[in-house]
């Protein structure tokens, strides 16, 4: 899941500050919390209400796609209703902006929200947390499962630091598990500690370095061959 | 692999058998002014004939300092004293570090002490990027490589010369119960890079001390351990709070807080009376580590506290004058 934060309404106002008839988009992909037709709907309201307290009258439609960031749900979805609108807010993750930005190229989308990461509810508590930072060279085979760069707040390959207290970070104040302790005990409980104990080399970034490509079968996605047909 | 020759002086005379003392400066947001505190002290060091070196703090707390390197490199020149180099891998990605590990040859450091530096979300610029691009073993790996093999981290030769220096990494005594074993651990892998020397965090029990330097001694590297005299009930309240993994007994922070008080007002009472909780407390301490553990020294880490080296080591033979 894409665990994101909805901005402020003043800021989301200030970007549609120039445009009278606004599409909203929530989106039902992976983000989290929940982004669909009812928080667009509300999103719109909000939107409609600030600009009454400045005078103007913002006309606005909400609508929801089925992933924001599939580009051919996302072209089918916004391709309708691009004509009858000057902008998009969008109310996916960065994804879905850029995407929107992409398939419905005649006017601008604009995001609502702010990206944090990619994570999942925190077992048991009414938090999310990140476990995986794709970092696209993946330790979870030596490290019990825990991920050490996703985990720890300097990303240690050879961990624990000395800001380690009683299993806990000193990022944060002590409040959040140190993720090279629970590499340690999640290892020791296997049985395991010779993985710890191992020296890992350090890190090649190039497979983590922005902005990352990865090259896929040409049928996967159509948007080259249609960029290509257009030029 | 053979075993590194003792290239400063700080491991010479641990080579040599002396059980060795050394000190710590923290250069803070200072010029000139400030820098010559900073060498007033490493002189101060110096006329104890007992500090072998001196450790350069390299922005503790995450807090944005002066540099470790100038102020090691001016230790050394103005103060002559042996600096020891602290490095954080938190500032600086292996690109940097090979490029300021050259930088500090030249100038002639000798020693490094290794360091993943605490976190800047801790520091006073806490909206700043940290770099961990390579954390504190894989340092003692690029530092093996360059002086050892004479290349940098991805291989690429050294042009010219070979680079004469000991380094050594840092160990938390603190982490004790089920956080003493991952730690050992963790030392072991950078034993595994070569480590000329361990350092340790500050101690306060004598029992968990020597227990840890115990279990150190698995690796027959030579142990420096962390003591910490506190020149004021502020800095002992400061230390028990904000560092990491550290408390301060409550009879000791009480005895300063006495100390303070009942002299309020008379600074050489007050001065005499705090040196006098600190000597009571860390001189049978040191004598107990000598005696009875197999540490080759004591990190004094009494920054700007130096009026406490003479009552505190007076006892202790001045090796450390022929190394000078």
């Amino acid at each position: 899941m894409i665990i994101t934060k909805q901005k402020e309404i003043s800021g989301i106002y200030e970007m549609i500050k120039p445009y009278s008839k606004i599409l909203i988009t929530g989106c039902d992909g992976c983000c989290q919390p929940p982004r669909s037709i009812s928080e667009a709907t509300v999103l719109g309201q909000l939107l409609e209400l600030k600009a009454k307290t400045e005078g103007k009258e913002l006309k606005w439609k909400a609508i929801t796609i089925l992933r924001q960031c599939d580009d051919r749900i996302a072209a089918t979805s916004i391709r309708p209703f691009v004509d009858d609108f000057e902008a998009v807010v969008s109310l996916a993750c960065g994804l879905g902006v850029v995407m929107l930005n992409k398939v419905a190229d005649k006017i601008l989308t604009f995001p609502a929200q702010d990206s944090h990461f990619g994570g999942v509810q925190n077992l048991g508590e009414n938090s999310f947390i990140q476990y995986c930072e794709t970092c696209g060279n993946c330790l979870l085979a030596v490290t019990g499962g825990v991920c050490p760069i996703a985990g720890c707040a300097k990303h240690l390959n050879n961990g624990p630091c000395g800001g380690t207290v009683d299993g806990l970070c000193e990022v944060g104040g002590y409040t959040r598990p140190c993720a090279w302790i629970d590499i340690y005990k999640r290892l020791k409980k296997f049985n395991r500690l010779d993985l710890f104990s191992v020296y890992r080399l350090a890190r090649d970034y190039r497979t983590a370095t922005s902005p990352a490509y990865m090259t896929i079968n040409k049928d996967y996605t159509n948007i080259k061959e249609e960029k290509e047909e257009k030029a | 692999m053979a075993k590194r020759p003792a290239y400063s002086k700080l491991c010479k005379a641990i080579e040599a058998g002396h059980f060795v003392f050394t000190g710590e400066l923290e250069p803070k947001k200072i010029l000139e002014e400030g820098m010559e505190e900073v060498i007033h002290s490493a002189k101060e060091m110096k006329k104890t004939n007992r500090l072998i070196a001196a450790n350069v703090t390299d922005g503790p707390q995450g807090d944005a300092y002066m540099c470790s390197m100038v102020p090691s490199y001016l230790v050394q020149q103005k103060a002559e004293i042996e600096a020891v180099w602290q490095v954080a891998v938190r500032d600086r990605n292996r690109v940097a570090l090979f490029g300021d590990v050259l930088g500090g040859a030249v100038l002639g450091l000798k020693n490094i002490l290794v360091l993943t530096g605490d976190h800047t979300a801790l520091g006073d610029n806490k909206r700043a990027r940290p770099a961990y691009d390579i954390d504190s073993t894989q340092f003692c790996e690029l530092l093996k490589k360059m002086i050892d093999e004479g290349t940098d981290y991805a291989g690429k030769e050294i042009t010219d010369g070979k680079i004469e220096m000991n380094y050594g990494c840092v160990a938390n005594p603190n982490a004790v119960g089920d956080y003493m074993e991952p730690e050992i651990l963790k030392v072991g892998r950078k034993v595994e890079q070569g480590i000329d020397f361990i350092q340790t965090q500050t101690a306060f029990d004598i029992d968990v001390a020597k227990n840890f330097l115990n279990e150190l001694s698995r690796y027959k590297v030579p142990v420096l351990l962390g003591l910490f005299p506190m020149k004021s009930y502020g800095i002992a309240w400061y230390f028990d709070n904000y560092i990491p993994g550290v408390s301060v007994p409550k009879d000791l922070l009480k005895a300063l807080k006495t100390a303070e008080k009942e002299n309020k007002g008379n600074k050489p009472a007050k001065y005499a009376a705090l040196d006098k909780v600190n000597v009571e407390f860390f001189k049978p301490f040191i004598k107990e580590i000598k005696e009875n553990s197999k540490a080759s020294g004591i990190h004094c880490m009494a920054v700007e506290y130096e009026r406490l080296f003479q009552p505190l080591l007076g006892e202790y033979p001045e090796y450390a004058k022929e190394f000078y």
